[in-house]
């Protein structure tokens, strides 16, 4: 049975996710619209955006970017695949890492100077949040007994409860993974960086396409791993995790309309003093507890 | 098997004496290749017979075989003379360029096996060969990875005395010092009584010594000196371990010191594992490996992946059973994962590729030395896991710079943008054993991927070690993905250059490309049947896989994937249409792509750089304060050690 929940699971994510991601993509900008005082555009707006860059002719410098972001998608979706079918977190985390690579290569295949720079900024974002992502799953390991992300409907108690610094270090990191400010250095979603777009500089058409639906990918799989803090056996625990899963977007969109950019390095340096303060100080403690009794 | 385990260790002597011996180019292609496939040869025999014949461990001299135990004694001396003859070697290089230190603490250690030895505290002829699981698996490496680097070294070398006529041409010292490192090495995997161990073990720190001294140039013989002394450190370690083995266990027998029980033996081990640390180049040994460079690229790709380094961490893997929860093991633990996370966040500052090698290597032996530390049979699982990949990964890695060091005339990282067009066939080795080192379903990863879940479930102080690793693994993606970024770079209007790679050297790189896929694809089978049973055999009573089924199964495929989704992707990106679009440059692109215009009006060659972050990771900056903490380390455990000793 659990089987076919898992299988059901991974497909509703490829499916989905797009969609739920689109969706909350639209629920960004209305919100953020409202926060500086717009109106701004129709929910679906996203959607509208993402067919039109579909529809254009594929325009490229070098002939490796579509095989690099081809890539690049095919891993995303495979990460959250894998996440959502409940398999081992830190296989879905190296999946994550090699993706994240093949978009680093996308940007540098052009050799164009903007996407170079955005790319070697992204280098360092993923260098910033890469320690607390694999902390993460150590704390899941540590309160689960194994890396299997299926097994947190086993556990009586939500992780949250054990887990509070891994929580506050991965709600920390993942600013820089939803690309909010202040840690949107590599790429933002506004047209006014100094870097033009960075990373994402050279793509267009088909290939920005890819990147958007990757980006709405990745972000699904990334509020389900804040879901994951909140699921238990019981069957309310489910609602709390959406009810959870909203308010930490609700609240990246406030930190991203409330925060300037800062330097790469106040990034890397916050993000690893969050993740050994916050991350390594909550495994510590739990290792000593275990210790103790 | 006696014959045969015998001759792999006489023969590499041999044909270092042929080498010697020989002066003609010809003659000396025939040999190496013939020398390193019968060395091959010879291993491999040697494993289908302990596979044909019971695979059980075996220990000579036995009854009836040609080492008889009346013999083992005039070996002994013979060894004893030959060390006498290295340490008259070491002490006049040492007075003729004035380190005099170097010489005392030479003739100290000699001085001491020679009193143990003519005293008759070490006459004991019973195991002193031992093979298992662990010395036959080493054999192969250092048969194979070893043999092809010498294959290699025929065609490098032939190339480098053509580009580097100010040394002198003393190719055949070279290859017979590459010999002669080879056959100490199976020497001291296949020895099981510490003399032996010894004296095989000094053979190549002395061997190292001269093979980084090759060039005489000032710079060299600074760097061969300081290899001399961190390894005699070591070694004199060593000889005060065999001391205390021989007075208080009356017994100079490996096996017999790892049977005791592991609170009596604290200060034997503590000796044993500080040589290793010294051998396998850890923090703040370091030095020596980086400084290893300075030598033609065969010897140091000898010495970073298949030899000297990695007899270090084999005689950490054989005292992990007695080091698991005990102070030499915190030792280990600690000095292991200060250097995994330092020495990769170093790496990521250097643009020279020799030199990110040299910190990679001393890296990932961090992490197999953690390993060894924890000393739980899941962390020795991991830790010989890690140890095979390393070996062929970062010997393809270190011949492919060289090649591309005489393809491009520079092994900097930064002269490599647009390599994969340039030289595709050395761009694609580089980003194989790249990939092999790092990326998601290769073998170090998955390796990684273990040795986290075993530090985990070690508890107690390896969960800082875990910390650790989760920056570090960090840190090594930075560095290896900078490199990859270059490689694949390519400017518009970059041309295919010619490649004056040799075939022997193309011999080798092909087979390492080949290695490396295969023992991915087989590793799972391979741990199974022959690591596990390895973990018993070493001393582990509960010896189990610990990656599941379906999550080999999603490694398997996505293996394939890695391969299958960026080809799939270059067929369909040859099927749709795409239209060349300019770069963008702000508006002054000048048309090429390549040259932008200046606020003067005229075109500047636009350069596009990595970044090193050496600010941050600075190895001025962070290397001191380092070494100091895993001196202080060393120090205090070895104060623990001795006073709970007695």
């Amino acid at each position: 049975m659990i089987y076919l929940y898992r299988i059901l699971s991974m497909l509703a994510y490829v499916l989905l996710a797009p969609f739920v991601g689109g969706f909350l993509a639209g629920l960004d900008r209305k919100l953020s619209a409202r926060m500086q005082g717009r109106i701004g555009p129709p929910l679906l707006q996203p959607f509208y955006d993402l067919a039109k860059l579909f529809k254009k002719q594929v325009l490229a410098v070098s002939r490796y970017q579509f095989m690099m972001v081809a890539s690049f998608l095919t891993m995303v979706i495979g990460t959250g695949t894998l996440f959502f079918g409940g398999f081992d977190l830190l296989l879905v985390f190296f999946v994550l890492t090699t993706a994240c690579m093949f978009f680093v290569l996308a940007a540098t295949v052009t050799n164009s100077p903007y996407a170079e720079l955005g790319a070697q900024r992204e280098l360092i974002q993923m260098l910033s949040y890469e320690p607390m992502i694999l902390l993460t799953a150590v704390g899941f390991y540590m309160v689960n007994g194994s890396f299997r992300g299926v097994d947190v409907f086993y556990t009586g108690t939500p992780a949250i409860v054990r887990l509070p610094g891994v929580f506050i270090g991965l709600l920390f990191i993942l600013t820089i993974k939803f690309r909010k400010s202040p840690f949107d250095l590599s790429t933002s979603h506004h047209a006014h960086q100094e870097l033009v777009k960075g990373v994402t500089t050279e793509f267009s058409g088909v290939l920005m396409g890819m990147v958007e639906l990757s980006h709405w990918y990745e972000n699904v799989f990334l509020l389900g791993l804040v879901a994951l803090f909140f699921v238990s056996s019981a069957w309310w625990s489910s609602l709390l995790a959406v009810g959870a899963v909203l308010l930490v977007w609700f609240l990246e969109i406030l930190i991203d309309n409330t925060s300037a950019r800062v330097k790469w390095n106040h990034m890397l340096y916050s993000a690893w003093i969050v993740t050994a303060v916050c991350g390594g100080g909550n495994l510590l403690v739990l290792e000593i507890i275990r210790m103790l009794f | 098997m006696e014959l045969w385990i015998i001759s792999l260790i006489l023969l590499p002597f041999i044909i270092a004496v042929a080498q010697f011996l020989i002066r003609s180019d010809r003659i000396r292609k025939v040999l190496t290749y013939g020398g390193s496939g019968l060395i091959m040869a010879t291993a491999l025999t040697l494993a289908v017979l302990w596979y044909m014949k019971g695979q059980d461990t075996l220990s000579l001299p036995n009854a009836n075989g040609l080492l008889t135990e009346a013999i083992v004694p005039y070996i002994g001396y013979g060894m004893l003379g030959v060390e006498l003859l290295l340490m008259c070697v070491v002490v006049w290089l040492s007075v003729r360029y004035k380190k005099f230190l170097i010489a005392l603490l030479s003739m100290a250690q000699t001085g001491l096996m020679c009193w143990l030895e003519l005293s008759g505290k070490i006459h004991e002829s019973a195991g002193v060969i031992y093979l298992d699981r662990l010395s036959l698996l080493m054999c192969l490496i250092i048969a194979v990875v070893g043999g092809l680097i010498c294959i290699y070294a025929l065609g490098y070398m032939k190339d480098y005395h053509h580009h580097h006529t100010e040394f002198g041409d003393r190719r055949p010292f070279f290859f017979a010092m590459l010999y002669i490192f080879l056959g100490a090495m199976f020497g001291l995997v296949l020895s099981g009584s510490l003399v032996w161990i010894y004296f095989f073990w000094e053979i190549t720190s002395i061997i190292s010594f001269l093979l980084i001294g090759y060039t005489k140039e000032e710079q060299a013989i600074k760097n061969s000196f300081r290899a001399l002394w961190m390894n005699l450190l070591g070694g004199a370690a060593f000889a005060a371990a065999i001391a205390y083995c021989a007075l208080t266990l009356h017994s100079v027998n490996l096996q017999v010191l790892l049977a005791r029980p592991a609170g009596k033996i604290g200060i034997m081990v503590f000796l044993l594992a500080f040589a290793a640390l010294t051998k396998s180049a850890q923090i703040p040994f370091s030095k020596w490996l980086l400084g290893a460079m300075v030598a033609p690229t065969p010897s140091s790709a000898l010495l970073h992946s298949a030899t000297m380094v990695k007899a270090g961490v084999y005689l950490l893997l054989r005292l992990s059973p007695v080091m698991g929860g005990q102070v030499t093991g915190v030792m280990v633990q600690a000095v292991g994962g200060l250097t995994f996370f330092i020495a990769s966040m170093i790496a990521i500052t250097h643009s020279d590729g020799k030199r990110v090698l040299a910190w990679s290597t001393v890296s990932n032996l961090g992490l197999i030395t953690a390993c060894a530390g924890v000393g739980t049979a899941e962390t020795v699982w991991a830790g010989v896991i890690l140890l095979i990949f390393h070996a062929v990964s970062k010997a393809l890695l270190f011949q492919t710079v060289g090649a591309v060091e005489h393809a491009i005339g520079s092994r900097n990282i930064e002269d490599m943008h647009g390599l994969f067009r340039r030289q595709p066939g050395l761009a694609s080795a580089l980003i194989i054993g790249i990939a092999g080192m790092f990326l998601a379903p290769f073998g170090m990863l998955i390796a990684k991927w273990e040795a986290l879940t075993s530090f985990l479930n070690a508890g107690g102080i390896s969960v800082l070690l875990v910390i650790l690793v989760a920056f570090g693994s960090a840190t090594t993606m930075v560095y290896w993905t900078k490199w990859l970024i270059k490689l694949l770079a390519v400017p518009a209007g970059t041309r295919r250059e010619d490649d004056h790679t040799e075939n022997s050297q193309w011999m080798s790189l092909g087979c390492h490309m080949l290695l490396m896929l295969i023992l991915c694809a087989a590793y799972p089978f391979f741990s199974d049947g022959f690591v596990t049973p390895m973990l018993g055999e070493l001393g582990f009573a509960d010896a189990h896989q610990l990656l599941s089924l379906p999550d080999r199964v999603v490694m398997i495929c996505l293996l394939a994937a890695v391969f299958a989704i960026p080809a799939l992707a270059r067929i369909l990106s040859k099927k749709v249409h795409i239209e060349q679009s300019p770069l963008y440059m702000s508006g002054v692109n000048e048309g090429d792509h390549r040259h932008y215009e200046d606020s003067y009006g005229h075109p500047k060659k636009m350069y596009l750089s990595n970044w090193y972050l050496t600010e941050l990771f600075g190895e001025q900056k962070l290397y001191r304060p380092v070494a100091w903490a895993t001196v202080v380390v060393i120090v205090v455990c070895f104060i623990l050690t001795y006073g709970g000793a007695f």
